[in-house]
């Protein structure tokens, strides 16, 4: 049995608090819809509007003239799309050879592993600001790509779903198959692997969409990420909110859309990865 | 299915030397493979992870700038204009005043929250997915909506202060209400987040302690104090630990909240350490960032190792 909720009273105030966290949850992200639906002198009336309005199509208009919104939508996809491959691809080869490959020292990497995640990641900003001059990577996407290609967090990640769904005995079955170690990868580990793969990815890709300061620090206006495009807006001398928050809107709807189709799937996988035992 | 080998003598080799270099193959994929498979992660944090925190130390005790190829060893110089340095001193204040603003409330209130929708209850999902929208937003959504909802003369949460007879507050001028202002914010993206982290820690507490606690007539409450929480610790440890991690670190909130100036506000009212350390960025003191950031680690390990000790020795008693 799972905790009882009590006589009606108790179950009406349970759902009415959450119900209002809900609302508070909600209620900034529409109003930023209300607000880059109007024209930016309707922010001014009182009361304030609370409604949609119909200016959103000359903003979103206005927003592509002022900042290279369609080449930062263009790098954002392809930098949290080929970082979200890289670390699902690399955390399940690197998952697999610690949950189920013995080799020596394993256990000090797997450490080694776990403390890495706790390491501050700014500390190192002003070193990898100045290996990326010696690369001449600075401004380009190689600079975000390349430090992101796989992390501690989803080789921990891969390590704890492995060791738990993948069946010793399978890899057993394949190596009398004749199977090499990279074979048992692909046709055994890889189909296993799987579904926390994707959320792996998901996961991901949302934080390299989100990500925001190590590309304000080496990139430029001129050829920047989604979030520095916002930014840049947001940082007008004057501050025009109804351009800013259409810009916002714009670069967080995908997300919110993927989010709304698969919330299940990765709120699952969130769960997952936060027991550690 | 059969776990040993069975015997298959047609798949002998004819001779010798190929039956040893088949061995040696597969020995020499059974032993290096490992290696070989945890090796992309291991280059990649020892180039981008290790080596630039090793290296800061470095540069730290270096005259430093982008400007000029010689950089002028100058000892502890930098460490010691740093500690007599006002600016650090301040910063330092408004990081540990934001961090406990924005943790301590949200942390209780996670732990509520999961404990709230660790029951049957209907629209679960519903509850889950739009707990976890606000940390789908990107942090400069977060601070340029917020901005707006926190104006002085049009924002929203002004306005509903209005009600209540008090005057239109400018946020982002004292030190107290921009604290609160950035607090809100941080708060607002990760409550949800560390909420769900505890309902699965929750869920994973056996069902008859429950079971046995309402038969002894336990109210929800004293459940929550005296079986959820203890039961849950080694979570809510690491969610204290990362938690504080994050806070000493908070750079993007107040950067976008004073439109871009690295100060922090003209009176440098919520400029934070990694704020401090991003302007002395911009002004190619990489010298002095450096050190900065040396001193900033060494209060990340202090302040998560006293919160480690401080969370694991509360026992039951944490509420």
């Amino acid at each position: 049995m799972i905790p009882r909720l009590g006589p009606g009273k108790a179950r009406t105030l349970t759902y009415l608090t959450l119900i209002a966290v809900v609302f508070f949850s909600a209620l900034p992200l529409y109003y930023s819809v209300v607000v880059a639906s109007r024209d930016n002198s309707a922010l001014a009336d009182v009361p304030p509007p609370l409604w949609p309005g119909g200016n959103f199509v000359a903003n979103v208009e206005k927003v592509f003239d002022t900042v290279p919104f369609a080449l930062a939508l263009l790098n954002s996809v392809l930098v949290a799309g080929s970082i979200a491959i890289a670390v699902m691809f690399f955390s399940t080869l690197a998952g697999f050879a610690f949950a189920k490959l013995r080799f020596r020292g394993r256990n000090a990497l797997l450490l080694i592993t776990v403390a890495t995640m706790m390491v501050p990641t700014q500390l190192g900003i002003i070193p990898l600001y100045l290996i990326m001059v010696k690369l001449e990577w600075t401004g380009s996407m190689y600079a975000l790509i390349v430090p992101a290609l796989v992390n501690a967090f989803g080789v921990f990640f891969m390590t704890q779903f492995l060791s738990r769904a993948l069946p010793t005995e399978l890899l057993e079955a394949g190596r009398v198959d004749g199977c090499t170690t990279w074979g048992l990868f692909w046709h055994v580990v890889l189909p296993v692997a799987r579904p926390a793969a994707a959320v792996l990815g998901m996961l991901t890709f949302m934080s390299a969409w989100n990500d925001y300061f190590w590309p304000l620090v080496v990139l430029t206006p001129e050829n920047p990420t989604v979030q520095v495009a916002l930014s840049t807006l947001a940082a007008g001398y004057v501050s025009d909110y109804a351009l800013s928050l259409t810009g916002t809107t714009l670069g967080t709807l995908p997300l919110v859309i993927v989010f709304a189709l698969l919330g299940k799937q990765i709120i699952g996988g969130i769960m997952q990865g936060a027991v550690k035992g | 299915m059969a776990t040993r080998a069975p015997d298959r003598p047609t798949a002998v080799p004819r001779h010798r030397s190929e039956r040893f270099s088949r061995q040696l193959a597969y020995r020499l994929d059974v032993k290096a493979s490992p290696y070989a498979y945890v090796m992309p992660f291991l280059l990649v944090f020892c180039a981008f992870g290790l080596f630039p925190l090793v290296y800061t130390a470095w540069v730290s005790l270096h005259e430093w700038t982008l400007l000029s190829d010689v950089h002028k060893f100058v000892g502890l110089d930098n460490f010691a204009f740093l500690l007599g340095d006002e600016y650090f001193w301040n910063a330092t204040f408004n990081t540990v005043s934001i961090g406990l603003v924005s943790t301590v409330p949200q942390l209780l209130l996670a732990i509520w929250l999961a404990h709230l929708l660790n029951r049957p209850l209907r629209a679960q999902t519903l509850f889950r997915v739009t707990l976890l929208l606000p940390n789908v937003t990107s942090v400069v959504a977060v601070v340029v909506i917020f901005s707006q909802l926190f104006g002085r003369d049009y924002g929203l949460i002004n306005w509903v202060l209005s009600w209540f007879g008090v005057g239109a507050i400018d946020w982002n001028a004292g030190t107290a209400s921009s604290h609160v202002a950035i607090s809100t914010m941080i708060m607002w993206r990760w409550t949800g987040y560390n909420a769900l982290i505890f309902l699965a820690a929750m869920q994973a507490v056996p069902r008859d302690l429950y079971e046995a606690a309402t038969i002894d007539g336990a109210s929800g409450f004293t459940q929550l104090r005296k079986i959820t929480i203890p039961m849950i610790k080694p979570t809510i440890v690491f969610v204290v630990v990362t938690s504080t991690i994050g806070a000493m670190q908070v750079v993007a909130e107040p950067l976008l909240f004073g439109t871009y100036s690295p100060t922090g506000g003209p009176d440098r009212q919520y400029q934070t350490l990694s704020l401090f350390i991003y302007e002395n960025f911009a002004k190619l003191d990489f010298g002095y960032a450096s050190a900065i950031s040396w001193m900033m680690f060494v209060f990340i390990v202090i302040a998560a190792g006293v919160n480690y000790l401080l969370t694991r020795r509360s026992g039951g008693n944490l509420t």
